[in-house]
């Protein structure tokens, strides 16, 4: 069971060097530097990124989730295009597509379209909502562990952008064999997948850096005196964003 | 440089906390997630997935992935390269090139450069390390872009419903191509990147007495 009491059972001899971090790409472990506004630490040995500085995006993050889910609503009640074929009119949402695809007896696939168009992107939004309200609070949000790790799993799952560009390459598709009107859904999805990318870009992994600041201060002092942080390190090179 | 294992150290995959004197099964005390020196099984699950992508690669591009009915009892049976081949000879080069990258070479280009870093790892080969690090990273960042034909088959088959005059449906070969998709997303997420580098510079992996 993973209880608050079990971390601290497990963490009876464990001890956390937070002056440190070890690159997730190569291993290489180095000195966390204060880093300056937007400034992204890079590996060393690889180039990986180790660390961005999050404290500009984190203000912008929750008015852009909350647009987000007002474009995802639109994106997912409007149809998205509509034929016209010999005066028969037809056109389809996105949940449309997915239960037709159900119905042609493929419903891994519709599963497919369906958690990596709307059920991902949505839990997404939701979630990110909950923990940007609630770290504000005094207390430790409820389920925060499970969610920021939640979101950081299904982070390469959510795939809106891929939607809208296959929205488009359809629409092109379908104007050399009928008439086909863009519906409300396309224009949503187009700005559904912007502020996606803006706001994907927030690393959750900055919720347990805001929301446990005085757990930091606290083991800072005695890791000092830790053998490991004598080891020779070479420091992060930082390199300067353009804002 | 020395890495956290020859420090004897442990990073949390989740929340970058680094943690000192881990024992087996510990939790991540930040955040609860399980420490792992390197994720585990990786080569095993990796080169798993990796063939099962292969042999999925197989039904994907040879079954099609479209079936166009029309009016009257017409049926046109298109491949993800027959679809291709359809945007440039009707003019359309720029969707063309597009699903061309996208539909072929992207999951092309993914199972070989798995393929490619998972041998270098088991030859424990130091051969080009900083561009092979890179290809891992390219390979995470386009994975995704493989999913534009699913999306364009499943709306297509949607939108395209009219009874007695044309109908849209999804071929058999839609399905493997997602299973080439999802399985080759998932290679890449199993493949701990950390292992170029424990194999590629050994010297480091030791802790220094």
């Amino acid at each position: 069971m993973r209880t608050g009491t079990g971390f601290d059972i497990d963490k009876a001899n464990m001890q956390q060097l937070p002056d440190l971090i070890a690159c997730k790409e190569c291993d290489a472990v180095h000195r966390r530097l204060p880093l300056g506004h937007n400034e992204i630490a890079r590996c060393s040995r690889c180039g990986a990124e180790l660390e961005r500085d999050m404290r500009a995006h984190v203000k912008r993050v929750l008015p852009l989730t909350l647009a987000s889910v007002f474009m995802f609503v639109i994106a997912n009640i409007f149809p998205i295009a509509e034929i016209e074929f010999h005066g028969v009119a037809h056109s389809t949402t996105l949940m449309g597509a997915v239960l037709s695809l159900n119905a042609e007896g493929m419903f891994l696939l519709a599963s497919l379209v369906f958690a990596t168009t709307i059920l991902l992107p949505l839990l997404q939004l939701l979630a990110l909502i909950y923990l940007l309200i609630s770290i504000h609070g005094t207390a430790r949000p409820h389920g925060l562990n499970l969610l920021v790790r939640m979101i950081q799993t299904f982070h390469p799952w959510v795939m809106v952008e891929v939607l809208l560009l296959g929205a488009i390459i359809a629409f092109v598709k379908l104007t050399n064999m009928v008439t086909v009107t863009s519906g409300p859904a396309l224009w949503a999805l187009g700005g559904l997948a912007l502020l996606f990318a803006s706001v994907l870009s927030f690393n959750p992994r900055y919720i347990w850096h805001i929301s446990l600041p005085e757990r930091r201060r606290k083991t800072a002092a005695p890791v000092n005196r830790t053998p490991a942080d004598r080891a020779p390190q070479e420091p992060a090179t930082v390199k300067t964003e353009l804002p | 440089m020395k890495t956290a294992t020859a420090m004897g150290m442990v990073p949390c995959s989740h929340c970058a906390a680094l943690w000192k004197d881990v024992e087996v099964h510990h939790r991540c005390g930040r955040c609860g997630a399980r420490l792992h020196p390197r994720k585990p099984d990786s080569l095993n699950r990796t080169w798993a997935l990796v063939i099962a992508a292969c042999i999925m690669y197989f039904p994907a591009n040879l079954l099609p992935v479209m079936i166009t009915e029309s009016f009257p009892q017409e049926e046109q049976r298109d491949t993800i390269m027959s679809g291709i081949i359809y945007f440039w000879t009707s003019g359309s080069w720029v969707l063309a090139v597009i699903v061309f990258i996208a539909s072929f070479l992207v999951p092309l280009f993914k199972l070989a450069v798995m393929i490619l870093l998972l041998v270098a790892v088991q030859r424990r080969s130091s051969w080009r390390l900083l561009e092979r690090a890179r290809l891992y990273r390219i390979v995470e960042l386009i994975g995704r872009w493989s999913m534009l034909d699913v999306f364009v088959v499943s709306l297509l088959t949607g939108l395209v419903q009219v009874h007695g005059f044309a109908a849209i449906h999804a071929g058999p070969g839609i399905a493997a191509f997602g299973a080439v998709v999802v399985l080759t997303m998932f290679s890449s997420i199993s493949f701990d990147p950390r292992l170029t580098w424990d194999a590629g510079e050994p010297e480091d992996g030791k802790p220094d007495e």
